[in-house]
This record gives structure tokens, sequence and C-alpha cells, in this order.
């Protein structure tokens, strides 16, 4: 009895992870520290490991800004990011589909799946004192930080 | 016993005294360096300081030509970073949790300085701009 009564809680609690909402956020601590120093702290699973590697072998010229640190702390965040990287599990994230494995891109915003996501979306919003950028998700996510992507 | 307790008080103060970083402490650090940079050095200055923070540069990266870029034109305000992230204020009357690690203070400006003017700043400059904020 008790375990069917389990298992019937875990269909029903199971979906809840699984909600398509939902992105796991930067776990690790220096990671989660260092990025969100300027931004949001970009899920891993949001970009292929190649994408990473490239973004962080290039740190002083970050997006136009010098974001540079220390080798340890630059290795230490490298791995994180590549061993929870998007192409890292079983299943590829969403935001992988249709990507060019060979080039892929350093800008979640050029990823199809982003893209998408985001039709739709006047310019003139994007433009808007409250947004401003395409890199500040938190300004219309409210839930960002904790993973919740869902619409305003 | 008794003396214990007052060797234990007496070392953990030491040991705090030791390891706290502050301003005053960085700025020493940098007016070190600054002897040893300009033979002429007759100390900081927050006017310099703040021309600085002022100070449109055209040999950084483009989208941040001045600290004011990101930091406004008011140090004793919250900025904020391209990427729409609010940075808290810079000067020291309004945010007491700034500079208290010279690491740390070293990273932002070598960073910064880079991003800004486009190479590193000096011991002077920084300095001048840390006077400021601490005057700010």
């Amino acid at each position: 009895m008790r375990f069917k009564t389990l298992l019937l809680t875990a269909i029903f609690v199971l979906p809840v992870h699984a909600d398509d909402d939902y992105i796991q956020p930067i776990a690790d601590q220096t990671t989660k520290d260092e990025c969100s120093a300027c931004h949001l702290a970009f899920p891993a699973s949001m970009l292929p490991k190649a994408s990473w590697q490239k973004i962080m072998n290039n740190l002083d010229n970050h997006f136009g800004e010098d974001a540079s640190l220390d080798a340890q702390t630059t290795q230490h965040i490298t791995d994180y990011l590549v061993a929870e990287a998007g192409d890292t599990g079983f299943w590829s994230s969403k935001f992988l589909r249709g990507l060019d494995s060979q080039s892929p891109p350093i800008r979640i915003t050029e990823t199809k799946y982003w893209i998408r996501e985001h039709r739709g979306i006047s310019d003139a919003k994007w433009k808007s004192e409250r947004v401003g950028s395409k890199a500040n998700c938190a300004a219309c996510h409210r839930g960002a930080e904790r993973g919740y992507y869902e619409d305003d | 016993m008794k003396s214990l307790i007052w060797i234990g008080i007496t070392t953990a103060l030491l040991a705090s005294t030791v390891k706290a970083e502050s301003i005053d402490s960085i700025l020493s650090h940098y007016a070190e360096s600054a002897q040893t940079e300009t033979s002429s050095f007759g100390g900081f200055d927050a006017g310099r300081g703040k021309a600085l923070y002022f100070k449109e540069f055209t040999g950084g990266k483009k989208d941040t030509p001045s600290c004011t870029s990101c930091h406004t034109k008011n140090p004793a305000q919250s900025g904020e970073t391209r990427a729409g992230k609010s940075i808290d204020p810079m000067a020291l009357s309004v945010n007491a949790k700034r500079y208290q690690s010279l690491k740390k203070t070293e990273k932002w400006f070598r960073r910064n300085c880079k991003s800004v003017l486009g190479r590193e700043c000096t011991a002077v400059e920084k300095g001048d701009f840390l006077t400021f904020m601490k005057n700010s």
C-alpha cells in the first residue's frame, strides 16, 4: 500500500521537474559568483561544450569587455561549464536543436531554440529601459535566477 | 584559566588586525607602488581621481568609453552593467562593503581599466580613484 502511494506521488511530482520552463541554474558557487557579477549566470545547458570553451578562452574580450580571471578560476569555471553543457547528458538540451556542431555560437541568443521562443518580441521592447539588452533575461523572466523562465 | 582567555582574545585581535583589509590599507599598498613608479610622487589626489572617473577615453572597448558608462555620473548611485545587472554604488559613504580586499580591487581595476582605458591603470591612477571614492 505504502509503495503504491509512493508510486502515485512520484507520478504527480516528477512532471514538475520536467517542466518546460525550468532550466537548472548554475550550482557551482565560484561560477555563479563570477558570472553573475555582470549578468545572469546563464545555465550551462544553454550552450554546447565547444561554445563554453570558446567563451572561456577569450575572457579578455568578453562581448566587448575585459572579463579575464586568474588561470585557476578560469580553469575551474571552464571545467564546470563543460561538465554541465547542453551536449553532456544522454538527451541533448533543447537549446542545441539544429546547431552547427562544427561552429557553435557563443551567444545563446543565436541558438534556434532561443530565437523561436522570442519571436514576436518587438525591437522597441528589447530597447526599452526595462530590458535594454537581450542578455537581461530577468527583466521579463522574473524567476530566471532560480531557473524558471516562464513568461512575464 | 583567566590568563588563557586573555591570551586567546589577544591572539584573535592580533590576527584580525593583520588580516583585515580596508580602503586605507589598499591605499597604502598603492602609495608604496606609486613611489617606485614615480620618484616625484607627492600623494594621491581626489580631484585627479574625479577627473579620471569622468574622462572619456578612446583607447578601450567602444561600449565602455568611461567609468560613468556603467557606474553613472554619480558614484553614490547604483550603476548598471551592459547586460542589465545592477551595480552597487562605488562611493564608500553609501557602500561600506566595498574595498575590503586588495585582490578583488586589483581584479576589477585590471579588467575595467583595460575595458575603459585600453591598458592597465598605474598605481597613481588607482590611488587617486580610490581617494575620490573615499571622499564621495
